[in-house]
């Protein structure tokens, strides 16, 4: 595994992010504070990996792929696609690279416009961007139907004729009709049945392998995680707390908040029938006004007195953790 | 596990669709397919205005306020012309100015409302701040000094009473975009880097149409309103033009009042019957076009 990073390049560097959303209060709407979903994130992406990353609701996964396809105008930090710097380009100037870095949406029921055609809605990216010749189109929309797995008349439905399932297909099928290289999947499958869920993650699987995508795979499911990413980050409060190559991160964890979480995942698999079960206590705490030190220490149950005082940095490692007693 | 080769999963019942649904919901509400239908029958008898009346409107007969008879069903006004067919030209006119007018104010207000909801910041100030101050003014008593000062022809009676009416549009589209602007289809269409135009009007517009018709159709049956108001106090349309308004100006003298009823009546009645019927419509089409009820 590290020696195929090593091969590949970078295709996503995201540096010191920092995505705040502002708390407006009284008359005027002045932000009286700042909600820090994104605090100082720092990732990388090769070409041809799937990274996930994955935690709990609110702890600011979702608002790290909204910053990178630019739905969100990050508050500080870089982030560089392709080696081109898009923190701060405007949506004019980010078209032409859209086309290359795309998103496949959490909820297949409310990111397909109702009032259009699947035709339409798998036509228009390519015809906005003027990559198709009018001629083209019928074949160019059979085509993405069949590469995720739908029926040609499915062109000339409405999006509420389909199950959930079936419109996150084309909400993945729309993704691809830009033919990017990377896609940014914000928890494609957690608005869907368990049954489901396999399905449209095995097309992923399958996607990536015949397109070359690069993923960077947004879950808080363990499970849908671990069958898709290569490598998987786990983040706390708006910041990363461990990354490693997935098989690692899943059989040693070294955070206790990875441990904590995979406690809470009850996987069909004998690899975690020995581990010892930890719940995870209390809430996650407000993001607004985090604790100081280790932002974990006020649910961690091996926390001492200098997490509370000392913020712990990320290691360089290929398995990195951001804690000062990691877990052998 | 191949996915690609999947069978494919059977389509869940068909759930009918939007326009259907709307269409549905409309027809149920009986009131409102009357108004529907009497509209229409309004629309109809202003467009064939022409062949349906006895006589031209203004045209001067020998009958001087003669009471309605069989050369005259609805009798002639003080200077000999046929009521009845000025009744048929003042609803033509009337029922324009209307539309017109609506189609004018709905237009722009949109345009603003859209623009300022999705840009936001110092625009979205300043378009809220503008209609704010429209609509602090007292609506008729401004309409009345501006029309004395422009006269008081067709047009500028329909642009004085638009410059009165876009706010309100402007407003509730603006607060609709917000609330669209959220949706993951629109989000959507910003990450797959279509140009705002195409947003705008390819997927915001059809999603907040339905409150902006509701308000249009109001808005219709309020202008008509409206503009017999400014005619009744003799700043509509300018007679011999007849407009429901200055039909019923006429009703002023205590005399016509109270003895030449049919003077005054009929033009009172249609303006009751046309403006109860759009209202009944928007009533349906709020109904209809709810997506809660």
């Amino acid at each position: 595994m590290t020696a195929q990073e090593a091969m590949s390049k970078p295709l996503l560097q995201i540096e010191n992010l920092k995505t705040y959303y502002p708390v407006r209060r009284g008359l005027f709407g002045r932000a009286s504070g700042f909600v820090k979903a994104v605090d100082d994130v720092s990732l990388t992406l090769y070409e041809g990996e799937t990274l996930g990353l994955v935690g709990e609701s609110g702890c600011g996964k979702s608002s790290i792929g909204r910053s990178v396809v630019r739905l969100e105008r990050p508050h500080a930090g870089r982030i560089l696609f392709e080696g081109e710097d898009i923190t701060s380009v405007s949506q004019r100037e980010l078209r032409p690279v859209r086309l290359r870095l795309q998103m496949i949406f959490q909820d297949p029921y409310a990111s397909l416009n109702p009032r259009m055609r699947i035709f339409d809605t798998l036509a228009e990216p390519m015809i906005a961007h003027q990559l198709i010749k009018r001629g083209d189109v019928q074949g160019e929309v059979d085509r993405l139907l069949q590469l995720v797995g739908l029926p040609r008349a499915a062109a000339y439905r409405y999006p509420h004729e389909f199950s959930g399932g079936q419109k996150q297909r084309i909400g993945i099928a729309r993704a691809l009709s830009l033919k990017p290289r990377l896609i940014v999947c914000d928890e494609p499958v957690s608005a869907l049945d368990v049954s489901i869920q396999a399905q449209i993650l095995g097309l992923l699987q399958d996607l990536q392998d015949e397109l070359k995508l690069t993923c960077l795979f947004i879950a808080h499911g363990i499970g849908a995680v671990k069958q898709v990413s290569s490598r998987v980050a786990v983040m706390y409060l708006g910041q990363i707390v461990e990354i490693a190559p997935s098989e690692l991160l899943f059989r040693k964890p070294r955070h206790p908040y990875t441990k904590l979480l995979l406690g809470a995942y009850h996987p069909p698999d004998p690899l975690f029938r020995g581990m010892e079960r930890l719940i995870i206590q209390g809430d996650v705490p407000d993001p607004s006004d985090p604790p100081s030190g280790c932002r974990f220490h006020t649910r961690c149950p091996y926390a001492q007195e200098r997490c509370r005082m000392e913020e712990p940095s990320l290691t360089k490692d290929p398995h990195a953790v951001a804690c000062h007693y990691p877990l052998a | 596990m191949s996915a690609t080769t999947l069978p494919w999963e059977q389509p869940n019942t068909r759930v009918e669709g939007y326009v259907r649904q709307v269409r549905r919901k409309f027809v149920r509400h009986r009131l409102a397919i009357w108004g529907l239908a009497v509209t229409i029958l309004l629309i109809l008898t202003a467009l064939f205005a022409p062949w349906l009346t006895p006589y031209p409107p203004n045209d001067v007969t020998s009958a001087f306020g003669a009471k309605p008879s069989a050369a005259h069903w609805l009798g002639t006004d003080q200077v000999g012309r046929d009521v009845l067919s000025r009744l048929l030209y003042g609803t033509r006119v009337s029922l324009f100015i209307g539309f017109t007018t609506v189609a004018i104010y709905v237009t722009f207000g949109t345009f603003v409302g859209m623009a300022a909801g999705y840009y936001g910041g110092w625009l979205d100030m300043a378009v809220m701040r503008m209609t704010d101050i429209f609509l602090s003014f007292p609506y008729m008593l401004v309409v009345l000094v501006i029309v004395s000062m422009l006269g008081s022809q067709i047009s500028t009676i329909m642009i004085v009473l638009a410059l009165f009416k876009w706010p309100t549009i402007a407003m509730l589209v603006r607060g609709s975009v917000l609330a669209a602007k959220e949706l993951d289809y629109i989000k959507a269409g910003v990450a797959l880097g279509f140009r705002t135009p195409r947003i705008l009007l390819r997927h915001m517009l059809p999603t907040i149409i339905g409150p902006i018709i509701v308000s249009a159709t109001f808005g219709v049956a309020g202008t008509i309103l409206s503009e017999a108001g400014l005619s009744f106090l003799g700043m509509g349309v300018k007679s011999p033009q007849a407009s429901l308004g200055n039909m019923l100006h006429d009703a002023q003298s205590l005399t016509v009042l109270t003895e030449q009823q049919w003077l005054w009546m009929p033009a009172g009645c249609m303006i009751l019957i046309a403006v109860l019927a759009v209202n009944f419509v928007g009533d349906g089409l709020r109904d209809a076009l709810d997506a809660k009820a």
